[in-house]
């Protein structure tokens, strides 16, 4: 069994009417870092909250480690662990109470060393008797971040997890990822922040109004969407794209001044006879003259802004 | 790996996290009973109770015990059952005990079991106070006990299902202010119904907490003013109500999920 999630058909309509999710379907592999990534009310958070048992679902099935999460809810939630989008915490209770309490709701004995190593990882051990309402935001969501590892989950959820959150808590968090990583957890966390995704993800799904456009490897998604661009700087401003070089279409940027081409990474535009070698020896033959040239490798950002417009483009 | 039949360890975690929040202030919690108590017993025991008669034989000062001993345990049971619930909710650590692998029934042992200690530790509280201006012989103490504890518990519990049904801390005290207090002093708390003219003895017939103070005094003085089955039987009949209701209020998600 190579599936730790396994979601079929998965669809939600809130009472008010707005469908979050039209049917989905994914398998997250034991073990990855899954990055679901896409615009604020794509219906990421309704997708998590579902698979954790605060929303229900309106159709679908989804088993957790082979357990169906409704029938088989007890075994499939000792497994998950799930720190939400929002901050929610207990304002009169201690950091090490109410990691304590985590535990035991979710139905683990009592391990004090285990909630101090926990503590100590996220830099909370100091802290231990604060209140919980004397702590920043970003111990706050340390203490939400303890609470969901304290019965040891082997999957673990973690929602748009750097948020507002500063450099230092945003570099930890990764550490903590990549060491429960190599523990065996698999992780799945949601970001609208690419660089997120594309600094941990095994694997990348694209989530835009409540459909995954895509699943891929991190990898094979930029290869296969990822675009390059090359820009001239020009020496005279031009007012329009001599038609000569209309094989190429380039646009015309910065009052004249940049030439811009974007091509395909993956295949090789010269044995089409429209690659930059031939481009640059067209517009020395027009006497364009540039100043200087670089060429760009689109990022993720570039990727999902492309998928989620023709998306939306297509008039879904 | 197998699931546990019952959990423990979460029932446990809430049990001792609600009971916290009690002894945390647990002076505040029992002197306010006892001042009360105290008052109650200032005015109704010896400056208006020196004046009345005797209730079939008891002393008026004795009389009002159980009744004072009710109208505790009704708000306070109700309060915090609805509070345990309600306070997650509105602050959001509600998505904890919603994603963890507890049952609808665990869940309720948990929070009504510790509402209803709390008012059950009150109570005694109580009677301990009034005992000390008053001797009191209690003729059934092992069913006065069980009394306390049923009651407790269904009201505990029916606060538990007020507590998911308010949407503001309003709601939560329209029932215990707006419906419990009233039918509590016009329920006999503080006379026997048997002392009314009686067309209002058949309108109090209709008052559910005539039938709860009405065998709750019986364990105390043998006396009651309607038949100590039936109070019982209405007692169990309404929590057993309650426990349906809750059933189907996890089983839908009501005022819980989305
Ligand atoms: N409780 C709710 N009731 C009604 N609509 C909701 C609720 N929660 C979310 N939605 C709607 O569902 C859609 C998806 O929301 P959400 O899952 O929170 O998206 P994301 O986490 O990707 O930002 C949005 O249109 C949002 O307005
Ligand atoms: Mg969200």
């Amino acid at each position: 069994m190579s599936s730790i999630i396994s979601i079929s058909n998965l669809t939600k309509t809130y009472a008010s009417g707005v469908q979050a999710l039209k049917p989905v379907s994914l398998e997250i592999k034991r073990g990855e870092i899954f990055a679901l990534l896409g615009p604020n009310g794509a219906g990421k958070t309704t997708l998590i909250n579902i698979v954790c048992g605060i929303v229900t679902s309106s159709g679908g099935t989804v088993l957790a480690d082979g357990h169906d999460i409704v029938r088989d809810y007890r075994l499939a939630r000792m497994k998950i662990g799930l720190v939400p989008q929002e901050l929610h915490t207990d304002a009169f209770e201690t950091v090490l109470h109410t990691v304590s309490f985590s535990r035991g709701l979710y139905g683990r004995p009592r391990n004090p060393e285990f909630i101090e190593k926990v503590l100590r990882d996220l830099t909370l051990w100091d802290k231990r008797n604060a209140m919980i309402r004397t702590l920043s935001g970003g111990m706050k969501r340390r203490v939400m971040i303890a609470k969901a590892l304290a019965h040891e989950p082997t999957i673990l959820f973690l929602d748009e997890p750097t948020a507002g959150v500063d450099v230092e808590l945003r570099r930890d968090m990764w550490d903590m990822v990549r060491s429960l990583r190599e523990k065996g957890v698999t992780i799945i966390l949601t970001t609208h922040y690419i660089d997120e995704a594309e600094e941990m993800a095994d694997r990348i799904g694209v989530i835009n109004k409540g459909e995954l456009i895509v699943v891929e490897e991190k990898a094979a998604l930029m290869k296969k969407l990822g675009k390059k661009e090359l820009t001239l700087q020009l020496q005279e401003p031009l007012t329009a794209i001599p038609a000569e070089l209309s094989d190429w279409q380039l646009d015309l940027k910065a009052d004249g001044l940049e030439l811009h081409y974007a091509f395909d990474g993956t295949s090789d535009p010269n044995a089409t006879g429209r690659g930059i070698s031939s481009l640059l020896k067209r517009v020395s033959e027009l006497g364009i003259g540039f100043k200087d040239l670089n060429t760009k490798q689109s990022s993720l950002e570039d990727i999902f802004v492309n998928l989620v417009h023709r998306d939306s483009g297509a008039g879904k | 790996m197998r699931a546990p039949l019952f959990n423990v360890h979460g029932v446990s975690a809430i049990y001792r996290f609600e009971m916290a929040r009690f002894t945390r202030t647990i002076w505040q919690s029992l002197v306010t009973p006892v001042i009360t108590t105290s008052l109650y017993f200032v005015v109704f025991g010896s400056a208006i109770g020196s004046r009345m008669q005797d209730v079939h034989g008891v002393p008026y000062a004795a009389f009002i015990v159980p009744g004072l001993m009710m109208m505790t345990l009704f708000t306070e049971s109700i309060f915090n059952g609805s509070f345990g619930i309600y306070f997650p909710k509105f602050v959001g650590t509600i998505y904890e005990l919603l994603s963890a692998p507890i049952s609808p029934l665990e869940a309720v042992v948990a929070y009504v079991g510790a509402a209803a200690t709390k008012s059950v530790v009150l109570g005694l509280v109580i009677l301990a106070t009034a005992s000390m201006f008053v001797s009191i012989d209690i003729a059934h103490p092992i069913a006065m006990v069980g009394f306390l504890v049923l009651i407790a518990v269904t009201f505990a519990l029916f606060g538990f299902i007020l507590g998911i049904w308010a949407n503001s801390f309003e709601q939560l005290n329209v029932v215990p202010m707006l419906i419990m207090t009233p039918l509590t002093f016009l329920g006999g708390a503080f006379y026997s119904i048997e002392m009314l003219p009686a067309a209002w003895r058949v309108v109090t017939l209709f008052n559910p907490v005539v039938y709860i103070i009405s065998c709750f005094r019986w364990s105390f003085f043998g006396q009651a003013d309607v038949p100590v089955a039936l109070s019982v039987g209405l007692t169990v009949a309404f929590f057993a109500a309650c426990l349906v209701a809750v059933g189907m209020i996890f089983k839908t998600g009501w005022r819980l999920k989305n």
